[in-house]
């Protein structure tokens, strides 16, 4: 009966947003306000019904009701709790359930929080936002029902797959999706505005926090599918340039550019079109995402529906949101007249090359990601387009970016110069240039890597400093007093550097070793002892598992015990392999253990990752920059003042 | 849907029964030092044929392992790197690459980033240069509809 119920409350909230879709947008054209109000009871209605949909379908999940055919093919009653409540969106239907409860869940956040919008634009933005959400419950409803019924209810489910059953699935797709869909309120924004045909300092002010908090969530859920990776699929990559990282990245991306352009919007009402342009491609390549991940086109570890059906209907919500709003923006490009007037030296010029430098990055990762699909259609290629092509041909502009930034980053607006620019730098860059010449002289081996990443690293962070210790005037008192939105620039700026470091150091100088172990012989790696104890059979909840014990020893004291695993899973009949970590500040020891051989030892693989740790730790600083700018003043005395007329900020 | 894909969900079906056996064994690993090196570096490029997105230097599939062996065979005698690749390009396609050959169709991919760089920042000069000689709007510039309603309310 709940099952019904949550279905019921599907149709309705669908029902609703249809309504949403249309009746504001007549009432914002014909200045009806009882019509533009309309949106808000329905806006609270849809999240309020959605949400008891996804709780309806979750209690079915943790009861293990095998009459629902989602339950039967993703869940079983021995596994534990935590995996059955997040096998909720371990699935196609149920992630698509989930992903329209966040789309609802920002149009009630788009009433709450958006009080001091003018009521006609306000009334747009929802308009549109109903538009997104009823499309995909459309696409839910017709193609891909959670709540579907099994005539003759089995003894027990299938089980969900093994690799997936692990807290990062708790917590990974959350966030991402929080991410991808929160940039549909950029969207939204970004289309109103076009319907208004207006865009001015005011909405460069609105669109930037909706952006921010779509960023940081994208950051978080990035980083923590990368860590997921790292310890689950047993040789500690952390990024693997497949189609579907690669899909949450190129927003990811956008969006770290629509960031910086709609400062300059706000600011200086200059490029307007350009960053409306941005606020749609950001949306437009999550909508490409979903549909890479959901239409099986691209061949990918995560893809979990490969159904052409489904696949057709995300292109064609992708071609009539992408290509509606592009009209569009086409139609009145024409009216968005800029504004300010500044200087090719200025801080103005510094974000253009930061938006120039992400939207390539994200075009080459775009190219590369559909090379494959392209080279068959027109030319009869099959190839691939795997790590090495990405690593040579997106790393340089991370490189350029890394180096402008810091520069960029201190450079007055309207009118600058370079070398005034470069005065409170000298410190970061000296810093810098002595650590390339200190790692250069003390690594062993030819990799530029190392060295360049590293130096790069410390201009960067080295370079947010400066710029603090500038704003404040060189005094330690005023550093206190600053905005939060300068805090947040220079935390977020840091925790890129830091992210940097992470990933050069832990390319660079990684250690690997490969060898049979007998039990109780010790050997050695990278200065690390290791000795294999013991292996035994250990039955867990759901699987079977081959645990070895084993002692990691430096300087004849011991500093860990780790028991790297083997796993069966009887039910979904599949073996996984569960590394062990000892996680460290300077480097990670990270074991797996083979099979058995011949002579009575194990294969036994020890890496030696240095500074692994750092690639994660700087996207949650880059994430703390981000919310620490959310939370600046302007934003909350913005919203704390209803009704309160929105101004634009005069230009420091 | 093609011979080829046929062939591979056939080979994909066939390396998951046969089992895990995790990426490089120990009994893979050749005695020089060098050459290991060499074939480490080879495997790395070197796609996975039954796999998603793995090289065979990551693969747990059967298929993965011939493959290592293979390219350790080939070095073994005497093969440079590059008479590796052709050979294995030879016999399995470019499919087989993850770092797509600088041929043909395939320049596109690689000059594209460049060619955007290029293009995008040309834009971005020329509109910069624009902005420079702007006129700057008087700071009380409204706008049309603005302009409408002010007359508007001065005529009442």
């Amino acid at each position: 009966m709940l099952i019904e119920l949550g279905h019921f409350a599907l149709i309705l909230a669908f029902a609703l947003s249809l309504v949403q879709s249309v009746v504001p947008l007549v009432g914002a054209h014909k200045g009806w306000r009882g019509w533009m109000a309309t949106a808000e009871p329905t806006a609270n209605g849809q999240l309020l019904l959605t949400g008891f949909s996804f709780a309806a379908l979750t209690w079915a999940f943790v009861t293990s009701d095998f009459s629902v055919r989602l339950v039967v093919t993703n869940s079983h009653t021995l596994k534990p709790m935590i995996y059955k409540i997040s096998g909720v969106w371990g699935n196609h239907e149920g992630s698509l359930l989930l992903w329209v409860l966040i789309l609802t869940l920002f149009g009630a956040c788009a009433v709450w929080f958006g009080q001091n919008l003018p009521p006609r634009f306000k009334a747009r933005v929802l308009s549109v936002q109903a538009m997104v959400t009823a499309a995909f419950f459309g696409f839910i409803l017709f193609t891909s029902n959670p709540f579907e019924r099994m005539a003759l209810p089995p003894f027990d489910g299938q089980d969900l797959n093994p690799l997936l059953q692990d807290p990062g699935l708790a917590f990974h797709p959350p966030f991402l999706y929080l991410g991808y869909v929160g940039l549909s309120m950029a969207f939204s924004f970004a289309v109103a505005a076009l319907i208004e045909g207006r865009v001015d300092a005011a909405w460069g002010r609105w669109v930037r926090p909706w952006t921010l908090a779509a960023w940081v969530f994208l950051t978080i859920g990035i980083a923590l599918g990368s860590w997921w990776a790292y310890y689950e699929l047993g040789w500690g990559g952390f990024w693997f340039w497949d189609p579907v990282e690669n899909a949450s990245f190129m927003p990811w991306l956008i969006s770290a550019a629509l960031l910086h352009s709609a400062i300059v919007v706000e600011k200086r009402e200059a490029l307007k079109s350009w960053t409306i342009l941005l606020a749609i491609m950001a949306f437009g390549f999550s909508l490409i995402g979903a549909f890479i991940v959901r239409s099986g086109v691209l061949t990918s570890v995560h893809a979990f529906a490969n159904d052409p059906e489904r696949g057709t209907y995300i292109l064609a919500i992708t071609g009539v949101f992408v290509g509606g709003a592009l009209t569009l923006f086409t139609l009145r490009a024409n009216q968005m007249q800029a504004k300010g007037v500044f200087g090719v030296v200025s801080r103005e010029s510094a974000l253009v090359a930061n938006n120039v430098l992400l939207a390539v990055s994200c075009f080459v990762v775009f190219i590369g990601t559909i090379w494959p699909l392209v080279a068959e259609m027109f030319w009869d290629r099959t190839l691939s387009v795997g790590p090495p092509f990405f690593d040579a041909a997106f790393t340089p502009f991370m490189v350029a970016l890394s180096i402008l930034l810091p520069i960029g980053a201190v450079m007055p607006w309207k009118r600058g110069s370079f070398a005034k620019a470069m005065r409170p730098l000298r410190g970061a860059l000296a810093l810098a240039f002595a650590t390339l010449a200190l790692i250069w002289a003390v690594q062993t081996g030819n990799s530029a890597l190392g060295p360049i990443g590293t130096a790069l690293a410390v201009w960067l962070v080295a370079g947010a400093a400066s710029e603090l210790w500038l704003r404040a005037g060189n005094r330690r008192a005023r550093l206190w007093r600053l905005p939060r939105a300068d805090w947040g620039k220079a935390v977020a700026h840091a925790g890129f550097g830091i992210t940097v470091f992470g990933i050069s150091a832990l390319t660079a100088w990684e250690m690997e070793d490969i060898r049979v172990a007998q039990i109780g012989e010790p050997f050695d790696v990278g200065g690390y002892t290791i000795r294999l104890d013991s292996v035994d059979r250990v039955e867990g909840p759901n699987y079977l598992s081959t645990m070895a014990t084993m002692t990691v020893l430096r300087e004849d004291r011991e500093i860990a015990v780790l028991h790297p695993e083997k796993r069966v899973y009887p039910v979904a009949q599949m073996p996984t392999t569960e590394a062990a970590i000892d996680n460290g500040i300077t480097r990670d020891v990270y074991l797996v253990i083979g099979d058995r051989q011949d002579d009575g030892g194990w294969a036994v693989r020890t890496y030696i990752k240095p500074f692994a740790n750092w690639i994660w730790l700087g996207c949650i600083v880059m994430s703390l920059g981000g919310f620490l700018s959310l939370t600046d003043r302007r934003y909350r005395v913005a919203v704390g003042a209803r009704r309160a007329p929105a101004m634009a900020a005069p230009a420091e | 849907m093609t011979m080829r894909a046929l062939c591979l969900s056939l080979a994909l079906v066939a390396a998951v029964a046969a089992g895990p056996a995790a990426a490089v064994q120990p009994d893979e690993v050749l005695a020089d030092p060098a050459l290991e090196e060499r074939a480490r570096e080879l495997s790395k490029g070197l796609r996975c044929l039954v796999c998603r997105n793995e090289s065979i230097d990551e693969s747990n599939a059967e298929l993965a392992r011939d493959l290592r062996i293979l390219v350790r065979e080939r070095l073994v005698a005497g093969d440079s790197d590059e008479e590796v690749i052709r050979y294995l390009v030879d016999r399995y396609g470019e499919f087989v690459l993850l770092k797509p050959m600088l041929t043909g169709s395939n320049l596109v991919l690689w000059i594209a980033g460049p060619a955007m760089l290029l293009v995008a920042g040309g834009i971005a000069l020329i509109y910069l240069r624009g902005r420079r000689r702007a006129e700057e709007p008087g700071p009380d510039s409204l706008s049309e509809e603005e302009r409408r309603r002010l007359d508007e309310i001065l005529a009442d």
